[in-house]
Order: C-alpha cells, then sequence, then structure tokens
C-alpha cells in the first residue's frame, strides 16, 4: 500500500468521523447533564432528514435552506419531548427513561414508514454532494464530508464554550453535579434539561440533513445511528465534548481502514475498536469526569 | 420589625409517613432565630418545606403574609429565600468562583457580590479559580455560605453550619455570621450545637418528634428547660 491510499484512507475516516461526531454530541450532552440515555437518538436523526426530503420534495427547498425550518423545529421538538414527556421519567433508575425512549424510537419509525414507505430516500443537494476538491493528483476529498467536518467542529467548540464559559453552561454542571443544589440556586431543572434537549435535537436536526444528503435514508435506520453515535461516546469518555468529537473521528478512521481491506468489513472493524477501547479503557480515552 | 415569614400548623409528610405535626413558627425581620433538635425531630423537613423542596399547602406558610406554600424551590430563591444546605452541597465540578456566581444564578440585585463576598471571606479570593471540593472543610463552609449570600436574600436559612468543623473553624464562621446579621440580615439557624445555637440567636425553638416543645428568648431559656424539650424526659 502506498503512502497515497494510507493518507486517502486516513482523510475519508476523519470525514466520515465527523459525522458520527456530529451524531454522538447531543448523546453526550443529555447524558452529561441528566444522564439519560436516549435510545430514540438515532431516529431522531432519520426524522429530521426525512423532514428535509419532504421539504426537498414537495416545496423544492433546496438542501441547505431546509436547515432554516428543520433545526428551530428540531430544538422545539426537543424541548418538547423532555418538558412534556422525558423529565418524567428522570429518576436513580435509568430504567424507565430507556423504555420510553425506546418506545419513542418504535413510534418514530413506524410512523416514517406510513409517511414515506419503506423506500430509501436522499435530499438532493444540486450537485454538491458529487462535487470534490483535489488536494494533490489522486487524492481528492468532497466538499459536503468537508462542510459535515467544519460544522462538527465548530458544533465541538461550541458546546465546549457553552459548558465551561457560560452562564447557562454553569448551570448545566451545576444540575448534573446536585440536582436539588441547583434548585436552591433558582434553577428551574425541568426548563434546564429541555434546554438541553432542544440543544442535542437541533444539532441531530443538522446531522439529518447532512445524512440524507450524503447518503440515503430509510426510515429504519436509525437504531445504526444510534450505534456510532454510542461508539463515538464511549470511544472518546465521557464528560468532553472534544472527546466525543475525536471518539467519532477514530471511529470513522477504523471504519474507513476496514473498508479499505474490504467493502464489507468497515462496520465490523469500527465496531472491534469500540471493544478493543471498552477492555483497554473502559472510561475511554479522554475522560474528563469520573464517576 | 415586619413579620417576615410565619408558618401556620405546618404538617409535612413523607408518603404516609407524617414528619411534622403543626409547626407554628414566626421570624421577623433583621432576627436571628435558632431552631435546635435531635436528630430526626424534622429539623431539616421544616427547612425542606421552608424551601420548597418538600410541598405545603398554600396557606401553611406565609411570606410578608403571602402564601407561599407549595412555591416550587426556584422561585422562592427569586423572592429572597436562600438556603445554606447541611453538608454544603457544593457542585464539585465548577471552581470556587463559579460555585459563587451559581448563587447569583436568579440575578437579585442587592449589596452581596463577589468582592463583597471576598472581602467577608479573602482566602476565598485566594483560592478563587481551585475546585470547590479541593478546599478545607471551613473553607468550603465558607463558600456555601458565599454561594447563598450571592443570592441577595432577605433570609438566610443556615442548616448545621458547624457540623464536623473544629471549634477554631466554628468560631471564625461565627464571626462572619455577626457580620452578616449586623448588616440587618434575618438568618434562621439550625443547629445541633444548641451552645451555639443559643448564643448566635435572639430566639430559639427546640423541636421533639415533629412538634415545637420548647419556644423563647434564647438568653432566657435555660439549659435545663432545652434538655427537657430536647430529650423529652
Amino acid at each position: 500500500m502506498d503512502i497515497l491510499s494510507v493518507a486517502d484512507t486516513l482523510v475519508q475516516g476523519i470525514l466520515l468521523g465527523s459525522l458520527y461526531a456530529l451524531f454522538a454530541l447531543g448523546l453526550s450532552l443529555m447524558f452529561g447533564v441528566m444522564r439519560l440515555v436516549n435510545t430514540a437518538h438515532g431516529d431522531l436523526v432519520i426524522l429530521a432528514g426525512f423532514f428535509g426530503v419532504f421539504l426537498n420534495l414537495v416545496f423544492g427547498v433546496s438542501a441547505f435552506t431546509t436547515l432554516i425550518a428543520v433545526v428551530p423545529l428540531a430544538f422545539a421538538l426537543g424541548y418538547g419531548l423532555q418538558r412534556g414527556v422525558l423529565n418524567r421519567t428522570l429518576s436513580r433508575d435509568p430504567l424507565p427513561s430507556l423504555v420510553v425512549t425506546f418506545g419513542l424510537s418504535i413510534i418514530i419509525q413506524n410512523l416514517l414508514l406510513q409517511l414515506f414507505s419503506a423506500d430509501t430516500r436522499s435530499i438532493s443537494a444540486g450537485g454538491l454532494e458529487s462535487r470534490s476538491i483535489e488536494i494533490v493528483p489522486q487524492l481528492s476529498v468532497g466538499v459536503l464530508p468537508v462542510i459535515v467536518f467544519i460544522t462538527a467542529l465548530l458544533a465541538s467548540a461550541g458546546f465546549q464554550w457553552l459548558f465551561s464559559s457560560t452562564r447557562i453552561g454553569r448551570a448545566f454542571r451545576a444540575t448534573s453535579d446536585d440536582g436539588e443544589a441547583a434548585l436552591l440556586m433558582g434553577i428551574n431543572n425541568e426548563h434546564l434539561y429541555a434546554l438541553a434537549t432542544g440543544l442535542a435535537v437541533a444539532v441531530l436536526g443538522v446531522a439529518g440533513i447532512f445524512q440524507g444528503m450524503r447518503t440515503t435514508i430509510s426510515p429504519t435506520d436509525g437504531p445504526a445511528q444510534l450505534i456510532y453515535a454510542f461508539e463515538s461516546v464511549i470511544i472518546g469518555g465521557m464528560g468532553s465534548f472534544w472527546g466525543t468529537f475525536l471518539g467519532g473521528i477514530i471511529l470513522g478512521v477504523a471504519q474507513a481502514v476496514g473498508f479499505r481491506f474490504d467493502p464489507g468489513w468497515g462496520i465490523l472493524v469500527g465496531h472491534l475498536v469500540f471493544v478493543a477501547v471498552l477492555l483497554i479503557r473502559p472510561m475511554g480515552l479522554f475522560p474528563r469526569t469520573s464517576g | 420589625m415586619g413579620e417576615l415569614l410565619k408558618t401556620h400548623q405546618l404538617e409535612a409528610f413523607y408518603g404516609d409517613f407524617q414528619a411534622l405535626f403543626g409547626i407554628d413558627f414566626t421570624i421577623s425581620q433583621g432576627e436571628t432565630v435558632a431552631i435546635i433538635g435531635a436528630n430526626g425531630a424534622g429539623k431539616s423537613t421544616f427547612l425542606k418545606c421552608l424551601t420548597g423542596l418538600l410541598h405545603s399547602p398554600a396557606p401553611a406558610i406565609t411570606w410578608e403574609g403571602r402564601p407561599i406554600g407549595g412555591t416550587p424551590a426556584y422561585q422562592l430563591v427569586a423572592q429572597g429565600i436562600a438556603m445554606v444546605p447541611e453538608g454544603r452541597r457544593l457542585f464539585p465540578s465548577l471552581s470556587v468562583e463559579e460555585n459563587l456566581a451559581m448563587g447569583a444564578y436568579t440575578r437579585r440585585r442587592g449589596p452581596w457580590a463577589l468582592d463583597s463576598v471576598y472581602r467577608l471571606f479573602p482566602v476565598l479570593q485566594e483560592r478563587r479559580r481551585a475546585a470547590a471540593t479541593a478546599l478545607s472543610g471551613g473553607q468550603q463552609q465558607m463558600v456555601a455560605i458565599g454561594r447563598a449570600l450571592m443570592a441577595n436574600p432577605r433570609l438566610l436559612i443556615c442548616d448545621e453550619l458547624s457540623l464536623g468543623l473544629a471549634p477554631l473553624v466554628i468560631r471564625e464562621l461565627y464571626r462572619a455570621l455577626e457580620l452578616i446579621t449586623a448588616a440587618g440580615m434575618t438568618v434562621i439557624l439550625v443547629e445541633q450545637d444548641v451552645a451555639e445555637a443559643r448564643a448566635h440567636s435572639e430566639r430559639l425553638y427546640c423541636f421533639q418528634e415533629g412538634r415545637v416543645s420548647l419556644t423563647g428568648v434564647s438568653r432566657a431559656t435555660s439549659i435545663e428547660d432545652i434538655s427537657l424539650a430536647y430529650f423529652g424526659v
């Protein structure tokens, strides 16, 4: 294998991984703030993707313009979902929230099947999806994957900044540490949790549109996206958004290396790297929080 | 002096278990009132009702005459009730200064801000960037007091300030509390240290098995009366 194909594999892996990072940020945020594992996470990605498909097909809205509608709606959906449903499931016992989000996952999948049938769809980005830039001869990168990468980078930086340097981020950390003490500071936990989920789902909205532009989506694709998001968070380690970002990148590179050897191996190699990290460093590669 | 907070036959339950049986309590503007009692006497439950962590019927608690029972905890802070919780309950992943800033979350106006808290506890300024739980027990208690003050409360509730601290540290904390009350703060002091509670309050209530077993002017209450009310023997 020559140096160019090694570089190519790495670059494609990093670009693929940045999409996983985008999936994973919201999961990391929700788990970090309320210890809530949202098993409908991947389905929300696909839901946002299909909403983009709908706007694209029915109203002829261009791919990037759909974001203007999808992101605020995704935020509202996340906020309402947390305020109306998920807040009631929060307790020391993780089971109620797992069961409820699992049910939500089934509801979303069947709703999409009813509305869009089982056909695969994609969002047309007006040719952008197939455009690429040549870095050196025989090594080029797709324009869309680079846009995804930059978005994931900005989203990670934004989440990290929000958490470490703003009033609301401080409130997120405080509530995560001790919800009752946070109440005594005047924090309305239910509202704060809803904001966290709103933010998480807003980022998923972006991720869903990108997924729909990059490849095809079908109503039952959600659980696979959830797995990638999960693996990214676990590889990166809890409590740090840069960790989650790097976790996604590592997963992407592992899959790209697998794909290079055999197109059927990519996903498997990704899972193997995830299992290896769990075995060697169960706390993840870049953990910030303990316990 | 206007009456600030009052409870009217306040009862509290944990499921089927009744923890408070008709507590009548009152505190006026600028007063320091102590609540003493053995473990399980209902002191902590009473504070949970006052701060809204435990639900009470609306008329059972009045704030300047208005019923506030059952108001969510986070809204009571905005009205001016702040607490130094038992065991301090600092936020471990926040620095000292961030913990103090959390106290000011509701943005109530008043004399207390970072610089005035640092004037009261200069050691906190030196350690402002440290993780709050890396401090000594006494310094952590200072952060907890400072954090409650940052809310610019009209009523400051201190739950077991002296618990687990060395006598020298306790004296220092109570000296700070005297400065705070001298500036006109209304304080409810919950203490297991009876001598400390008596020395630093104007009136006291003794709780026993969910009822008020003794109340009166602190200086006029003898140790004998207190031990009778405390243990009920």
